[in-house]
């Protein structure tokens, strides 16, 4: 029934018609009203945020799982004659992302209650933000692709430098440039696809063979930007520094959804379209990866900011997805949207947790915090279940993200596998002892005494995260049922893509 | 020449004489008026409807006008009127940011919409140039006007300055088309386009006729303030009252890129080999300049100046294709670049405060926060003219990429898109005052047309972007 309907322009366009509404009422009103229409800006976000939450689960309920192909393709021929044309579809890949950010957004509006400065431009940001990033993964053409990727910056550098910390500048303008610098090789790949093949619509470039020489420079040009927006060691520097300024909603969303564009690009444009030289350099690619699970689980253990330690955890658990999509067999593609699906939940509501303690003691240093527990137990109750997430404890969702992206990495190349298992440990190490600091211990610190335990609104954040961490933790079929068909198909042409020599140079079983 | 002919050519220069009489009568009108704050303020309006006018009659002719007058001096077709169109209109934004401007600077004399007027006949011949004669008198009654416009505040030692220095380099610049043009001439024997484009096709005269184009693009690349012959730019940018450097940076450019491509499309089509060299160069050197230029500026004229010369080297990117599409994409992103710089001047324009006008990209602190409609154009503004997605100004650089990669300059094109991150910087530095900084002070209010033309150019470079699509590939399709 929703075929009919435009649903996936209603999902990606109407923040920003919430969006423009405010800013509108923002010139129009009056100085003496402004007041008003800054009250009012966060219940409109929050209205409009949910609305299009519900969109997204009625777009995700109406999806056919047995189906590998696009659905709710929507096209409107900008020039039918040269194949440009405004297409949007959602396929098993990219369906459920579009659900994360609808179901991410209104918790980043929940937890910018408090924001009191120029609410009506930080609502607005958020609104574009969420069209931009919902438009990437919709997008079925190069040049919308291009321009929602790319666009989602602008947003993102304004919340940065004007909501967050002390050095928001530098991180704002860090983090622009670095991944700036990344996009505009990809646009120039973009460039040489559509003089090679003739057409931007990406349904069709799926299906196109690129000659294997191209195949090497459109890839290196991909990986350049999806490796910085991973992030990917050694390219992941900007990361810790735009976490730790960002104000909480910014995080969440960093960590939560832009950093899933990286895997998401490669699952769409790198690993279909240039099957050979994807095989060619995935063995870069692991060691990239285990280099990246391996050296930032360590430095994540050094950290003395708890937010910094986390962005650290989020750049090691990207590692376990870039395993996952390099090892192209089922298990590791679907492991690895798996754990973007989890680690988005994880590492939002871990921002959250930061978010909680940082609104009512104004400080993320760990040597300030300690014994918690005794003044704010549903906190540390909350805390603790992601701490044990994060690390991957059985029976949540880190856990089936991290197993099945290793399995899958252990049919290609075993020893990687073993490698990227060192990081569970890791893990385990960085993530327990900043839980005992924070949380354990006696109340020694004077200023928390004062320590107030979860608001109703934090209580929902977190409750609605938590619910989702352990139901995901115990029935993976929601996930797996969803991208089956469409990873069956990726994985399928990838092998029947490869050409023999090619082949040669793939990791067999134990090599490297 | 019989009457029906003479009456036939008219008919193609309609805009022109449009322009050339109402300057003159407006000059007859300003000269003879008693009271002299009245006849400014009224010569100032019906210049601007009568640059409207001229538009219209562009857009009428559009389609229906095509071919040469006046035995082969000038030439119109769908290319050049199209030029003509967004010349008139840009050039009446700039008078309309101008007027209240003078008014408040004591500065409100009739000669200033009358001299822009009389550029703007310039430009227009110049576009439609179609021998070397006709583009030389464009060119030199367009500088001549605007040499004087420069100047105009002749109490300010720093327009005096701009326009004085402004003067010699562009009589140097134009001693250098001139021998360029007569070298051309020599080894052609004809000075028109068709029988110079003849005479390029043989063998025979090409290293002479290449020895003119360097020189003429020399000239030209003066005009345009492509590096390395933009040393005049950001001086003469922030010396020259803020309106005629409005002035300047639109049309004006406009006109002169139309001119060097229709130079290096038509009469010297078959040396695309010879002269893409030239442009290359050009094209690399403008882009390295103009970003990095940029970064070190306090003063947001001397900016925008560099801006500008970063921003022809794009559009010479593009025109380094050699190919229809190449100048579609060169006309297509100057189309883009005016409008982004009308609306960024308007935003400098609105930036008085009760002592005085400021100019610094300091006052513009906090801009977001005092006047929000203000904050949020110029930071739309300035991301469309670095090239943001998903602002309209990323098809205009999308587009000449395109064709230079189309055309095999796969090496330009990653310059380029090099150079463009650090072009953004600069963007995102205005950006950053805008947005991050703490509020140094309001504005007071600007006057309406300003205003609107601020807002207007910053809505146009979101709402454009559907419309972006549709050119671009509408282009595409007519060139392949």
């Amino acid at each position: 029934m929703l075929s009919q309907l435009p649903i996936l322009s209603a999902i990606t366009f109407l923040p920003a018609v919430g969006a423009v509404a405010i800013l509108i009422l923002r010139v129009l009103m009056r100085a003496e009203d402004q007041a008003l229409l800054e009250r009012n800006a966060r219940g409109v976000a929050l209205f409009v945020t949910l609305f299009v939450f519900a969109l997204s689960v009625l777009l995700v309920v109406d999806f056919d799982t047995s189906q590998a192909g696009f659905q709710f393709v929507e096209t409107i021929p900008w020039l039918p004659a040269v194949g440009i044309s405004y297409k949007l579809g959602v396929d098993g890949l990219s369906v459920l992302f579009v659900l994360l950010t609808a179901f991410l957004m209104p918790i980043c509006i929940l937890a910018s209650w408090k924001i009191e400065r120029r609410v009506a431009d930080y609502m607005a940001a958020f609104l574009i933000l969420q069209t931009l990033i919902t438009g990437v993964f919709c997008a079925l053409d190069l040049v919308l692709f291009y321009i929602f990727f790319e666009g989602s910056l602008i947003p993102m550098f304004l919340i940065i430098g004007v909501w967050g910390g002390a050095e928001r500048i530098y991180a704002a303008f860090k983090f622009f440039l670095y991944t700036f610098l990344g996009s505009v090789l990809m646009l120039g790949a973009m460039i040489m696809m559509f003089i090679a093949a003739g057409t931007t619509d990406i349904e069709v470039l799926l299906t196109h063979p690129f000659a294997r020489d191209i195949q090497t420079w459109l890839w290196l040009a991909f990986f350049a930007s999806f490796a910085v927006k991973m992030p990917m060691w050694p390219v992941h520097t900007w990361l810790p520094d735009a976490h730790v300024q960002a104000p909480t909603a910014g995080s969440v969303i960093l960590a939560g959804i832009l950093l899933k564009l990286g895997g998401y690009g490669f699952l769409r444009f790198s690993v279909p379209m240039f099957p050979d030289a994807s095989a060619f350099f995935a063995p870069m690619v692991f060691v990239l990866s285990i280099i990246a699970i391996v050296y930032t689980s360590l430095v994540a253990f050094r950290q003395t900011d708890i937010k910094k330690l986390i962005a650290y955890s989020s750049v090691a658990h990207m590692g376990f997805v870039t395993l996952g999509i390099f090892s192209v067999n089922e298990v590791g593609v679907q492991g690895a949207i798996f754990q973007m699906i989890s680690h988005g939940l994880i590492s939002g509501a871990l921002f959250l947790i930061v978010g909680v303690i940082y609104d009512r003691f104004h400080t993320r240093e760990i040597a300030f915090y300690g014994g918690l527990v005794h003044k704010m137990p549903v906190f540390a109750a909350f805390f603790a279940l992601f701490a044990m997430a994060n690390v991957g404890l059985p029976g949540t969702s880190g856990f089936v993200g991290e197993l099945m992206t290793m399995t899958g990495a252990f049919m290609v190349a075993p020893i990687w596998a073993a490698g990227a298992a060192l990081g569970v440990i890791f893990s385990a190490v960085y993530m327990l002892t900043l839980y005992k600091k924070v949380a354990y211990g006696d109340l020694t610190n004077p200023r928390l005494e004062s320590a107030q335990d979860l608001n109703m609104r934090e209580w929902i954040n977190l409750g609605v995260l938590g619910v989702g961490v352990i139901w995901l933790g115990f029935f993976t079929t929601p996930v797996t049922d969803v991208t089956r068909a469409a990873v069956g198909q990726l994985v399928q042409q990838y092998q029947s893509a490869q050409t023999p020599e090619a082949a040669d140079m793939a990791p067999i079983e134990g090599s490297s | 020449m019989t009457t029906e002919m003479l009456l036939t050519d008219l008919r193609l220069m309609i805009p022109e004489l449009m322009l050339a009489i109402g300057a003159m009568a407006l000059l007859m009108l300003g000269a003879f008026w008693k009271g002299e704050a009245g006849a400014a303020r009224l010569i100032m309006r019906l210049s601007i409807g009568l640059l409207i006018l001229c538009a219209a009659a562009a857009v009428w002719m559009a389609g229906k006008a095509e071919g040469t007058a006046f035995h082969g001096a000038l030439r119109v077709d769908d290319f050049i009127l199209y030029a003509k169109t967004v010349i008139y209109l840009a050039s009446a934004g700039a008078l309309v940011l101008a007027s209240k401007y003078l008014e408040t600077e004591r500065l409100a004399k009739f000669e200033y919409p009358v001299l822009a007027l009389l550029a703007v006949t310039g430009m227009s011949v110049m576009v439609s140039s179609n021998d070397l004669i006709t583009l030389y008198l464009g060119l030199e009654l367009q500088s001549l006007a605007l040499y004087i416009l420069a100047a105009f505040n002749r109490d300010s030692l720093r327009a005096s300055e701009a326009g004085l220095k402004f003067f010699m380099l562009g009589a140097l610049s134009s001693g250098l088309l001139l021998y360029g043009a007569s070298l051309i001439y020599g080894f052609a024997g004809a000075t028109g386009f068709d029988a110079i484009a003849a005479a390029a096709s043989e063998d025979g005269a090409k290293i002479g006729l290449l020895f003119g184009l360097v020189f003429m693009v020399s000239g030209l690349a003066f005009k345009l303030s492509a590096a390395p012959f933009h040393m005049w730019t950001p001086d003469v940018y922030e010396g020259a009252p803020t309106p005629v450097t409005a002035f300047y940076a639109t049309a004006p450019k406009l006109a002169a890129m139309v001119l060097v491509a229709r130079v290096l499309y038509e009469p010297f089509a078959a040396m695309t080999d010879e002269w893409r060299q030239i442009i290359v160069v050009l094209a690399v050197l403008s882009m390295a300049v103009g970003a990095l230029g940029a970064l070190m500026q306090s003063n947001i004229k001397r900016l925008m100046g560099y801006s500008s010369i970063g921003n022809m080297g794009y559009a010479l990117v593009g025109l380094a294709a050699g190919t229809a599409l190449g100048l579609w994409s060169v006309l297509f992103y100057m189309t883009l670049y005016v409008v982004g710089v009308l609306g960024a001047f308007a935003v400098i324009l609105s930036m008085r405060r009760a002592e005085g006008m400021v100019e610094q990209i300091d006052d513009l602190k906090g801009l977001a926060r005092t006047h929000p409609a203000l904050g949020w154009s110029m930071t739309a503004l300035m991301f469309s003219i670095g090239g943001m997605p998903f602002l309209v100004g990323f098809f205009g650089k999308l587009f000449v990429f395109y064709a230079a990669a189309e055309a095999g300059l796969w090496w330009l094109m990653l310059t380029a898109l090099v150079f463009s991150t650090v072009s953004i910087a600069y963007s995102l530095r205005v950006v950053k005052v805008i947005w991050f900084d703490e509020p140094a002070g309001v504005f007071e209010p600007a006057p309406a047309g300003v205003a609107l033309i601020s807002r207007t150019a910053a809505l146009a470079t979101v709402a454009l972007v559907p419309v972006a699509g549709v050119v671009l590939a509408t282009a595409i399709a007519v060139s392949s």
